[in-house]
C-alpha cells in the first residue's frame, strides 16, 4: 500500500487549507477530490469574511480570485405584499483591507488547489474515497476506485455529510433539525448594469439578506450577492421546517416566487441564469458537531459542522479554512511525538478551542434556538409591513395621529410576546 | 404535485456527467414510507414526485448532490452515496 504522511479527503476550503499548510512544512500530502476539478462539487451563498483567516495564510489573499469586496449591506423584511429594508454602508467597509468578499467556489477552489500544489501538495481529481481502511479500530488509509492508499493521518474534509467521518464513527447521519438547504442561481449581468443597479463604484460589491415571506414563514431567508459579472441569488431554509411547517411548498417554488417579487425582479431583469446549484448547510452549532478527532483521523470544515447563522451573518468558509489550518498544525504536533492516536491528535481540539472558531461557537451557542422562533419569519415581517403601510398612507379623508396608528398593532398581549422574543434574542 | 415551471430548463444549464448506476435509490419496499414523502418538498431539483398510487418516484437526472434527501428521509429509506469520481454534477460557478 502506497503511503503518504497525510491524505486529505475533499478539495474544499478545509481540505485545501490543511494541504496548503502541511505541504508548506514539507510533508507529503495527497488530496483526493471526487469532482473533475476542485470546486466542481462545492457551493456557497456566497461571501467570505477574510479578517479571521487573513494571518493564517499571509501569502494567499493578494492574488486570490475573489469577486467583489462587500461595501453595502442590506437586510430586508418581506411581508406578503410589501417590504422594509435597512441599508448600511460606511467608510470602514469601503477601505482596505476589506472585511468580506463575494466568492464563486469553482473559481476560488481551483485556484487555491493550484497554490497548494505549488507548495508541494499532490492532488488527484475524479477520485472518490469509497471507504476508510481500518485496522484495530484505527484509521490507516483509504480505498478509492480499487486503490489502497495509506497515511499517518486522514483529514476528513469531505463536506457536510462527511461519509468518511460517519464511517469512522465520529458522527451520525444527522438530525434534519440541525441542517438547512441552500439553493441558488448564478445570474449573469453586465458589469456596468450591476454597478448601476446596486449603486456600486467600480469593483465594489453589495450583499443583501431577506427574511419573511421569502420562505413562507419557515426558518431561513433569501440572499443576494453581487459578483464581478453575475449575481448569486438564492434561498436557505431549514430542512425540517421545509417538510413539516405549513404551508407545504416545494423548495424550487420558493426561489421562483422570490425572483418574481417586484423588489427582486427589477434587480435581475435582463440577466441570464447560467447555473443552478444547491447544498446542505450545517446550522446546529455546538450541539451538532462531529467528534473532531479519532485514531488516525481529524474532521474539518462542514464535515465537523462548522457553520453558523446569527441572523445578520451566515458564516462557514472562514471556519473551514481555519479548521483546516489547525488540523495541519495538529498533525505537525502529533509528528513531533510520533503519536497519531486520538490522544496524540487531541491537540486539534485544543488549538480550535483557543482560536476564534470555538470561541465564536461558544459565544453564539444560543443563536440556533433563539432564531428558530417562527414569529421572526412571519408575524414580525407582516407586522412591520402593516405599520409602515399605515404610517405612510395618506387617505382621502383625515389621517389618524401617528402614535395611535402604531399603538393599535401593539396591544398588551403583543408587547408581552415581543418582550419574551427579545429576551431570547438578547442571548445571541 | 405540479411540475415547477422552468426547473428542467434550469437544471439543463448545469454540467452533468451521468454515472452508469444511480448513486441514490429508494430502498425496495420503502416507496410508501411517510419519511420518503418529505423528499418531494425538500429536493431543490424536484426529483421526487408522488404518483397516483401514493408511491414516491425518483429520478436521478439533475441531482445536485446537495444531501438534503439523505438528511430529510434518512438512510433507512434511501440508499445514498456520491457518484463515482469524475461523475455527477460539475459546478462551473458554485
Amino acid at each position: 500500500m502506497e503511503k503518504f504522511d497525510v491524505i486529505v479527503v475533499g478539495a474544499g476550503l478545509a481540505g485545501l487549507a490543511a494541504a496548503y499548510t502541511l505541504a508548506q512544512e514539507g510533508l507529503e500530502v495527497l488530496v483526493l477530490e471526487k469532482g473533475d476539478y476542485p470546486g466542481a462539487k462545492n457551493v456557497t451563498g456566497g461571501r467570505l469574511y477574510v479578517n479571521p483567516v487573513r494571518d493564517l495564510f499571509p501569502e494567499l489573499w493578494a492574488k486570490a480570485p475573489l469577486e467583489r469586496p462587500i461595501v453595502h449591506e442590506e437586510v430586508a423584511v418581506f411581508a406578503r405584499e410589501r417590504s422594509l429594508t435597512v441599508s448600511y454602508t460606511g467608510d470602514e467597509l469601503r477601505q482596505e483591507p476589506y472585511q468580506s468578499y463575494s466568492i464563486l467556489r469553482a473559481k476560488f477552489d481551483r485556484w487555491f488547489a493550484g497554490q497548494a500544489e505549488k507548495k508541494g501538495a499532490m492532488l488527484i481529481t475524479k477520485s472518490r474515497v469509497d471507504e476508510l481502511i481500518m485496522e484495530n479500530g484505527r484509521v490507516i488509509g483509504v480505498r478509492t476506485g480499487g486503490d489502497e492508499l495509506g497515511a499517518d493521518v486522514i483529514i476528513a474534509a469531505d463536506g457536510v455529510l462527511s461519509l468518511t467521518a460517519e464511517q469512522a464513527g465520529l458522527r451520525r447521519p444527522g438530525d434534519p433539525h440541525h441542517y438547512a438547504v441552500g439553493f441558488k442561481e448564478v445570474i449573469e449581468l453586465e458589469r456596468g448594469v450591476i454597478e448601476d443597479r446596486f449603486n456600486l463604484t467600480g469593483d465594489e460589491g453589495a450583499a443583501r439578506l431577506f427574511m419573511g415571506e421569502v420562505t413562507r414563514g419557515k426558518f431561513g431567508g433569501g440572499f443576494l450577492y453581487t459578483n464581478r459579472e453575475s449575481l448569486s441569488l438564492g434561498i436557505v431554509v431549514g430542512i425540517k421546517d421545509l417538510y413539516e411547517a405549513e404551508p407545504a411548498v416545494q423548495a424550487p417554488q420558493l426561489l421562483d416566487d422570490f425572483k418574481q417579487r417586484p423588489e427582486i425582479a427589477r434587480l435581475i431583469q435582463g440577466g441570464q441564469t447560467v447555473e443552478y446549484s444547491a447544498h446542505v448547510i450545517p446550522e446546529g452549532g455546538l450541539k451538532s458537531f462531529a467528534r473532531l478527532y479519532g485514531d488516525g483521523i481529524l474532521v474539518a470544515g462542514d464535515a465537523a459542522g462548522f457553520s453558523m447563522n446569527i441572523g445578520v451573518s451566515v458564516r462557514g468558509m472562514e471556519y473551514a479554512l481555519a479548521s483546516g489550518y489547525y488540523a495541519a498544525q495538529a498533525v505537525l504536533k502529533a509528528r513531533e511525538n510520533s503519536d497519531f492516536s486520538a490522544a496524540g491528535l487531541k491537540v486539534y481540539q485544543d488549538l480550535l478551542d483557543a482560536s476564534f472558531v470555538m470561541k465564536d461557537f461558544q459565544s453564539f451557542q444560543d443563536a440556533p434556538q433563539a432564531l428558530e422562533n417562527p414569529r421572526f419569519f412571519q408575524y414580525y415581517p407582516e407586522l412591520a409591513g402593516n405599520i409602515m403601510k399605515d404610517l405612510y398612507a395618506v387617505p382621502a379623508g383625515p389621517k389618524d395621529k401617528l402614535y395611535p396608528t402604531i399603538k393599535k398593532y401593539l396591544g398588551f398581549g403583543n408587547l408581552w410576546a415581543m418582550f419574551g422574543d427579545l429576551r431570547k434574542v438578547m442571548k445571541i | 404535485m405540479s411540475e415547477i415551471m422552468g426547473l428542467k430548463a434550469k437544471l439543463g444549464l448545469d454540467v452533468f456527467k451521468p454515472d452508469a448506476r444511480p448513486h441514490i435509490s429508494i430502498k425496495p419496499g420503502m416507496e410508501r414510507d411517510p419519511r420518503l414523502k418529505r423528499a418531494v418538498l425538500v429536493c431543490p431539483a424536484g426529483l421526487y414526485s408522488l404518483n397516483a398510487a401514493g408511491e414516491v418516484e425518483f429520478t436521478i437526472d439533475g441531482c445536485l448532490e446537495c444531501g438534503t434527501c439523505r438528511l430529510a428521509c434518512g438512510t433507512e429509506v434511501l440508499e445514498w452515496s456520491y457518484p463515482v469520481g469524475g461523475f455527477g454534477v460539475q459546478f462551473r460557478f458554485g
